[in-house]
């Protein structure tokens, strides 16, 4: 019998849960009063957003004349901001799509979390190309509905229009996929809400969730089918957004690699902001049974792994622009790591493929404080890792009579931070009001029943026979 | 940009017909009450968008470039009316294929071109918005080279100053016009358009200033004009050519180092200046098909 249990996987959540302190540990945050942690948390992000707000409005009233670009540098830090919030999305469809169709069953603990920070991210990315438009109020006009507008209709052949789409699509599918996956948790929440307003609108929102096998059955196919429509997101998205600079004609910009590069750039950078939230989640709300140092370090192995992808782009760029011949290639790629931006191009190299390096060290990777320290600058360096590719690739273009220089205005400083405001408040919501872990799918992978101690032998934490009848149905 | 006559096309509709005849009190209301509407809409844009094709050559050549699609509901009586105040009446854009030619040993560097570009196109002043521009190349013995562009060259250059000289030169330079434009292709909203008769132009009521277009031009052509938040460009002087002119910095050239015509003519002082030199364009490995012609430019030049 020994043996047998030695070939059983080690759990995924610790602390021998049962169902019933699973739904009571995870809706603890939503039961009591926020503390002084979370307010903590809370007003500076919420600060930082009414900063931005503010930035943004000045921006749109005054015109795109109050950022530091010029004729030369056109893009700069709004398309930098976009591209670094939109791949931060990826490793959210990622865990909930690719890793639910390849029975990955430690996503459970982390796919609330990560698909919120999809949304979240995937908001913030979609506020930079209308306010970076010259005229905003306009960006309606990329879609394309019967119009009073003549003969014209959107130009299909436009990468932005691609873009448009692939973003508007990420960002339903991943809010349905999410909303889909809530149901149940939604419904266990009405179950413990005392009847008033608040169950009313959980009653609402959870569709009449019974439990019944009949329900599972339909929910379970609806969320299979949601993975699967998901999944190709996870690669078209990003695989779109590089088509933005590799359909242009810039040199730096026009290479084949970008689609494979973007989509492992943006899975690494995703996976990174995973851990950062989660490694401060799980210390700040009490739930380092469910996300395990055993998730850190599986998440940890993924960003190595990207890392590694990442660093192979840089280096394919290079020996593409060294093996093309072409000397437009050559110079822009020596100006990367020589020129005025080196600074940037040095930093996204140290941050992107020198300090994940770290991770191939188990001691590294099971310490949450140390996997924080890396995740933190992957961040960093992934948004450095677009703003090479834009800026310098622009600061020195075609013309050297145009050629310029590029320095971020406090207003475009400003409109960052609120981005990451933004980003944070409604984090910090979800946690609030959401529960953060998927309650229904954690209760699928317990260890319970492991344990060869007989059942009424093991000591009770809380609950009693019920419990104990609930364990064993 | 500051046209001739910038007349906006008017609304069959909102004008309405036969308004010197006597009519009687419920026809007029019955005629005016779907007018109020159309002019209600029209003023409230429908959300701001522009209710008809905007006026001026450019915004027409539009128009006369996709004429069976154009959308214009005007009826016989009003498009002869319309045809009077319209830029484009009595031209023909299928008729004309139009190219410059510059010949870099004429060009001085004095930067009239500039000055009358900025002048008659209402270019802002500010030091780096141009539709055309004059790049100084300076060829040391070394091998270096520096290329400057004071101002766009509009007040002419310094004197240069460095040593050992090998050669320097002046080098126009203005938006190529492309047969395959790379700016066209990127514009998400249509609104910048090759028209018939091979001018690449940007509808201002149209674009939303999202500066793919900008990024996309491999010779810097555009810029983003401050006040409309519109991608600007020059435009061969578009409105002038719809009048028999040339563009104003040919005009204003004082040593004829551009010359303007058609592409395709047998006899023009274009199609003379194709056979007598050898031609170049600038980045010909892009495959964009430039229509703004070089001659003896140095190998220097990109």
């Amino acid at each position: 019998m020994a043996s047998v249990s030695q070939t059983l996987r080690p759990p995924l959540v610790a602390g021998d849960k049962r169902p019933a302190e699973v739904t009571r540990d995870i809706c603890a945050a939503l039961d009591r009063r926020p503390g002084a942690g979370w307010w903590a948390m809370f007003l500076p992000a919420f600060a930082l957003l009414l900063l931005g707000v503010t930035a943004v409005t000045y921006e749109i009233a005054t015109g795109i004349g109050t950022w530091g670009l010029n004729r030369t540098v056109g893009w700069a830090f709004d398309i930098t901001n976009f591209v670094f919030w939109i791949g931060i999305g990826h490793a959210g469809t990622l865990i909930s799509a690719i890793l639910f169709l390849l029975r990955q069953r430690w996503r459970t603990s982390v796919n609330r979390s990560a698909e919120a920070m999809t949304i979240f991210a995937v908001l913030c990315a979609g506020m930079f190309p209308v306010i970076h438009l010259g005229r905003p109020w306009f960006a309606y006009w990329m879609l394309p509905y019967p119009n009073a507008r003549g003969s014209l209709w959107i130009n299909f052949r436009s990468p932005l229009v691609w873009d448009f789409f692939a973003i508007l699509t990420y960002f339903t599918i991943s809010l349905v996929f999410w909303y889909v996956g809530l149901i149940p948790d939604l419904a266990t929440i009405r179950d413990r809400t005392k009847p008033g307003l608040r169950r009313r609108v959980l009653e609402i929102l959870s569709l009449g969730w019974d439990g019944s096998y009949r329900t599972w059955q339909r929910y379970e196919t609806v969320y299979k089918l949601l993975a699967g429509l998901a999944t190709p997101l996870v690669i078209s998205v990003h695989t779109i957004v590089s088509w933005d600079f590799a359909t242009a004609v810039i040199p730096g910009w026009h290479t084949t690699i970008f689609p494979p590069y973007f989509v492992a750039g943006a899975i690494f950078s995703g996976m990174a902001m995973v851990l950062t939230l989660m490694t401060v989640a799980r210390k700040a709300m009490g739930l380092e049974d469910y996300i395990t140092v055993a998730h850190i370090d599986k998440m940890a192995k993924v960003t190595l792994a990207t890392s590694l992808m990442v660093g192979l782009s840089y280096l394919t760029e290079f020996f593409t622009a060294f093996y093309s011949g072409n000397q437009y290639e050559e110079f822009v790629f020596l100006n990367r790591a020589l020129g005025p931006f080196a600074w940037g191009y040095w930093i996204m190299l140290a941050c992107n493929v020198g300090i994940p390096q770290l991770f191939w060290f188990r001691k590294v990777r099971w310490n949450p404080f140390l996997v924080f320290i890396v995740s933190v600058f992957v961040n960093i360096g992934m948004w450095f890792e677009r703003f090479v590719i834009i800026v310098t690739s622009l600061h020195r273009d075609f013309l050297p009579s145009s050629w310029a220089g590029y320095a971020p205005t406090s207003i475009e400083l400003a409109t960052l931070a609120g981005s990451f405001g933004l980003f944070f408040t409604c984090f910090l919501l979800f946690c609030r009001f959401v529960p953060v872990i998927a309650i229904s799918e954690v209760k699928g992978v317990l260890s319970v029943g492991r344990s060869r101690q007989p059942a009424g032998r093991r000591p009770l934490r809380s609950g009693g026979a019920t419990e104990e009848a609930s364990v064993l149905g | 940009m500051k046209g001739p006559e910038s007349e906006t096309m008017p609304d069959s509709r909102a004008t309405g017909g036969g308004a010197n005849q006597p009519v009687d009190r419920r026809e007029f209301l019955s005629r005016s009450l779907p007018a109020g509407w159309v002019l209600l809409a029209a003023f409230t844009g429908c959300g701001g968008e522009p209710s008809a094709p905007a006026g001026g050559s450019e915004a027409s050549a539009r128009e006369a470039g996709s004429a069976p699609d154009s959308g214009s509901q005007a009826p016989a009586s009003e498009v002869e009316t319309s045809a009077a105040r319209d830029p484009l009446a009595g031209y023909d854009p299928s008729q004309h294929k139009y190219a410059m030619a510059i010949d870099v040993d004429r060009c001085i560097g004095c930067g009239r071109c500039v000055e009358a570009c900025k002048t008659e196109n209402d270019v802002p002043r500010e030091p780096f918005y141009f539709r055309t521009w004059i790049e100084r190349y300076v060829i040391q013995r070394n091998g270096n080279t520096v290329v400057t562009s004071p101002n766009g060259g509009i007040s002419g250059f310094p004197p240069v100053e460095e040593a050992e000289i090998l050669r320097t030169f002046f080098v126009p330079k203005l938006c190529n016009h492309c047969d395959h434009p790379p700016c066209v292709q990127v514009c998400p909203v249509g609104a910048t358009f090759k028209t018939e008769d091979g001018v690449v132009l940007v509808d201002h009521d149209y674009c939303i200033g999202c500066r793919y277009c900008i990024q996309a031009c491999p010779y810097g052509a555009r810029f983003l004009h401050p006040v409309t938040r519109t991608a600007e460009k020059c435009t061969f002087c578009y409105h002038r050519l719809v009048k028999g002119l040339v563009p104003a910095c040919v005009e204003m050239c004082p040593t004829q180092a551009r010359i303007f015509g058609e592409l395709n003519a047998r006899s023009s002082p274009l199609a003379r200046f194709q056979r007598m030199h050898k031609i170049q364009t600038l980045k010909s490995h892009l495959n964009t098909e430039p229509k703004v012609l070089y001659a003896n430019l140095d190998g220097e030049v990109s």
